[in-house]
């Protein structure tokens, strides 16, 4: 899958999943909000904590840690919900994504952005814009709307299947 | 041109087109409803008016053929047939599409138009000759309807006007074109013909005249023979000036004019003839001036009848107070009332946990208003049922005609309210329901005569209210279901057992199954399999429950029991380990117990023994995957839906809760168990489950 060049400087929100840094384009992100409760839906893949109420709209909530394999978010003081306009299906959505950590927001120039490499990466390069650099530290740049796509929602299908299929036995 | 103005007529011209549909419809059950032709003729010069204001112009011209046809049809001149009917009926469909702004079909147009001239010609002849007076022409100029003033205009001609060259007809045609005209040529002043010179004009004119033009208009007419003719001009009706109640009598028309004297009059009122006849008698005025001033007298009348029908008419628009508001508004507004009733559910909370008198005061008032709120918003998107049953009227007329059948449909309950987004999507699977009926229900005359029952079939459409739902029924007088034939099917398809014992109730329930048909014919209506499972999706999507009913021989009547709201239902809320759900009230039955020792007893099927009768159950821990440990005591949530009960077994009943519907959104539509979500008072959200689906998907693991 290509990657898309960035062109102009933008400015990015940092957070961090366990020690590692990510970078959101911050014209994406529509809010920040503490990590409170959060209602599991059944028949959803784990990587979906479930759905919160934000200001009266239901908005569902990915667990990014586990959409990249890592161990399941823990609730800290530092854990925070970065609500998210995004795209599914040629359809707008708002969704929540949980962050270990939320740093700050940088600008970066085109050339501080690297392809990402197609190696030694343990996270699907398909959810990775580029690789930022700033103040010597390497940030991933996620592309939201590829990291929550139909394609990305087969496992879910494939879960229901499962558990019906389990019902079967 | 501005779209804006161009939607406003679409709307408008589509709602016109709906009225015209159902006086049609009513008009062809009474052909001599003046009124219902005075409103097919009004919805199709609206249509006519604002399309060519619009710029619709094909329309205007397309509708104004329609409109000349009934517009005989108003004067008498032609009678509505059922040929008529079917005609207008294809024009209205034809004015849709243009209005959709489709390609016109143009031979389409054609033959219509040609089929209503068609209709107008075979009547010319019988069309009553106009005698003595010209008949009424058009007002072709257009202006504001309020300046409209009627005048009366004496021309008296000087004998020797054709000696100047001026033709007194083409006046009066001038005169013909300011507006609504009746001309009446007085002749008492020719003399015998021994003394007529022909080149002397002996006659004169009396004209009632209903124009906006104005008085300087009708002066101009005379402008070049003001000088060597008598001209008289009156207005004698208008907006305001003129005292509406009754117009002038016979006598005061004439004593204004000049022809007699009061004197005169009272002479002849003492006599007890009337009054025309007597004057004529006593040769004081010459028949014809009678006639005119008859005429003055109608025409005045007509003019102010049409004026206050129109008054009438803005003022019931006026008085009747409705605003014409996008849907989207009303769903923003039943959206913020939606949240105003969490907000205020979390207040009560809050408020009790405080033991603060006044706060408490202050929450339940809070509540009551939001209650009342509530309830207006809704009400708000409530639109009769009757809309949707006049469609189907069409529907019904135009599908018996197709399959040669005779059917009426008759229905009952048209003022039932319901839930405008819910009024829209009953309509497809009314449609496919109304269409079994005829199709499949309802048999051919000649059937229906040799089993004794009139040539002419029964669709029957009832909506009643009944609790926080509406029930409606369609019934017809049909065949019924063929009990044996549905069964034989079922079994053929593998969907049940041969050896299976089936209530009567069970058997017709077979024809809501997926991929259940029982036509062996296909028709262009229905038959394809694709028909009752459909149906009963789109009325469980709709939180409703469809149940068939029938005598064999007699008739079917199906049930469709619909939620009155989509946006707020009133709910069961219920506790699984710290996880709630919602299971909507309207299909709860009781709850019971569940202890560790009934489960032990029942030996691993999930099967629960209420009052005598098992009643199967689902455990939702276990079917969600929720970890935790299991209470001693369970609760079980009994359900019934289409007459089946299943149990749902959850670890605590918390109460009724006010649900304010809320979507989980695209990413989770693949999500089947839950049909949606709410706001708790706490602010935490709460699922609410998709009992049918549940139910369907429990049955079909069970079959495979």
């Amino acid at each position: 899958m290509s990657v898309t060049t960035i062109t102009v400087t933008t400015q990015y929100l940092t957070f961090k999943l366990g020690e590692e840094i990510f970078a959101l384009d911050v014209a994406k992100v529509r809010e920040i909000l503490d990590f409170t409760t959060v209602t599991k839906v059944p028949q959803t893949p784990n990587y979906m904590r479930g759905v919160i109420n934000l200001r009266g709209s239901v908005v569902p909530v990915l667990d990014l840690r586990l959409k990249f394999g890592m161990s399941a978010t823990e609730k800290t003081v530092n854990t925070c919900v970065i609500v998210v306009d995004t795209v599914l299906d040629g359809e707008p959505m708002v969704l929540g994504v949980l962050a270990d950590s939320v740093q700050e927001v940088i600008d970066l120039e085109p050339e501080q952005i690297e392809p990402a490499p197609r190696i030694g990466n343990r996270i699907n390069i398909d959810f990775i814009q580029g690789m930022g650099k700033h103040n010597e530290m390497f940030m991933m740049i996620l592309d939201i709307d590829r990291v929550f796509t139909a394609e990305v929602l087969a496992p879910l299908q494939e879960i229901v299947e499962e558990l019906t299929g389990a019902a079967h036995g | 041109m501005d779209n804006q103005y161009a939607d406003t007529f679409k709307e408008e011209a589509s709602e016109l087109l709906a009225e015209l549909e159902n006086s049609l419809l009513e008009l062809e059950d009474s052909p001599d409803d003046t009124e219902l032709i005075g409103r097919v003729f009004r919805a199709l010069h609206t249509i006519k008016g604002s399309g060519a204001m619009f710029g619709f112009d094909d329309i205007a011209a397309f509708t104004h053929q329609v409109e000349t046809a009934f517009d005989q049809v108003r004067n008498g001149k032609l009678s509505v047939s059922r040929k008529m009917i079917d005609l207008t009926l294809a024009a209205r469909d034809q004015i849709k599409t243009m209005l959709g702004g489709a390609a016109v079909d143009a031979a389409g147009t054609a033959q219509l138009i040609a089929g209503f001239k068609e209709l107008m010609n075979g009547n010319q002849e019988a069309a009553p000759a106009p005698q003595g007076s010209m008949p009424p022409s058009t007002p072709s100029v257009a202006a504001s309807e309020d300046d409209f003033i009627t005048y009366r205009i004496r021309f008296k001609p000087d004998r020797n006007v054709f000696a100047n060259g001026t033709n007194p007809v083409a006046l009066l045609n001038e005169l013909r074109q300011l507006g609504n005209c009746r001309i009446v040529a007085q002749m008492c002043d020719v003399p015998v013909l021994g003394d007529i010179d022909p080149e002397c004009c002996y006659i004169f004119w009396d004209v009632i005249l209903t124009t906006a033009s104005g008085l300087d208009a009708i002066k101009d007419v005379f402008i070049f023979v003001e000088d060597y003719c008598e001209i008289r001009i009156d207005p004698i009706d208008g907006v305001g000036n003129f005292d509406d109640e009754a117009y002038k009598k016979l006598g005061q028309i004439l004593v204004e004019r000049g022809d007699i004297d009061v004197h005169d009059i009272e002479t002849v009122l003492s006599t007890q003839k009337r009054l025309g006849e007597m004057l004529v008698e006593k040769g004081m005025v010459g028949p014809s001036q009678i006639q005119s001033a008859l005429l003055e007298q109608q025409h005045v009348k007509e003019v102010r009848q049409e004026r206050k029908q129109k008054e009438e008419k803005a003022q019931a628009q006026e008085a009747g107070a409705s605003i014409r508001v996008p849907a989207e508004k009303l769903d923003v507004l039943v959206n913020l009332v939606g949240e105003l009733v969490t907000i205020q559910a979390r207040m009560t909370q809050t408020a009790a946990g405080r033991e603060d008198a006044e706060l408490i005061s202050i929450a339940e008032e809070v509540e009551r208003l939001t209650a009342e709120l509530r309830d207006n918003a809704l009400n708000i998107r409530m639109l009769p049922i009757g809309i949707t049953f006049n469609k189907f009227k069409r529907l019904v007329r135009d599908l018996s005609g197709e399959l040669g059948k005779e059917i009426e449909m008759a229905t009952e309950g048209a003022e039932t309210e319901l839930d405008k987004t819910v009024i829209e999507r009953l309509n497809d699977p009314m449609v496919h329901l109304i269409r079994n009926c005829i199709d499949h229900g309802i048999e051919r005359p000649e059937v229906r005569e040799t089993a004794g029952k009139p040539r002419q079939g029964t669709v029957r459409l009832a909506a009643v209210h009944s609790g926080d739902s509406v029930l409606l029924t369609i019934e017809d007088d049909g065949a019924g279901l063929d009990k044996e034939a549905i069964l034989a099917k079922a079994v053929e398809k593998g969907m049940v057992a041969p050896s299976a014992e089936l209530s009567e109730q069970e058997i017709y329930n077979l024809i809501f199954a997926a991929g259940f048909s029982t036509a062996a014919k296909i028709t262009s209506v229905s038959g394809r399999g694709v028909g009752m499972d459909v149906v009963k999706r789109a009325i469980d999507d709709l939180r409703g429950s469809i149940s068939i009913n029938c005598r064999p021989g007699q008739g079917t009547v199906i049930s469709v029991k619909i939620p009155l709201t989509m946006a707020i239902i009133e709910t069961l809320l219920v506790e699984i380990g710290d996880d709630h759900f919602l299971i909507p009230l309207s299909l709860v039955d009781e709850c019971i117990e569940l202890t560790r020792a009934d489960v032990a007893a029942s030996h691993g099927r999930n099967m629960a023994t209420v009052r005598g009768h098992l009643v199967p159950y689902i455990p939702l821990r276990r079917k969600f995957s929720i970890a935790g440990t299991i209470p001693d005591i369970e609760q079980v949530v009994i359900t019934e839906l289409n007459g089946t009960r299943v149990g749902f077994v959850v670890d605590n009943v918390i109460g009724e809760h006010q649900t304010v519907i809320k979507s989980l959104g695209p990413a989770f539509k693949h999500v089947e168990d839950v049909s949606g979500a709410t706001i708790l008072g706490d602010g935490s959200v709460a699922l609410i489950l998709d009992i049918p689906q549940l139910v369907r998907s429990v049955e079909e693991n069970c079959r495979q």
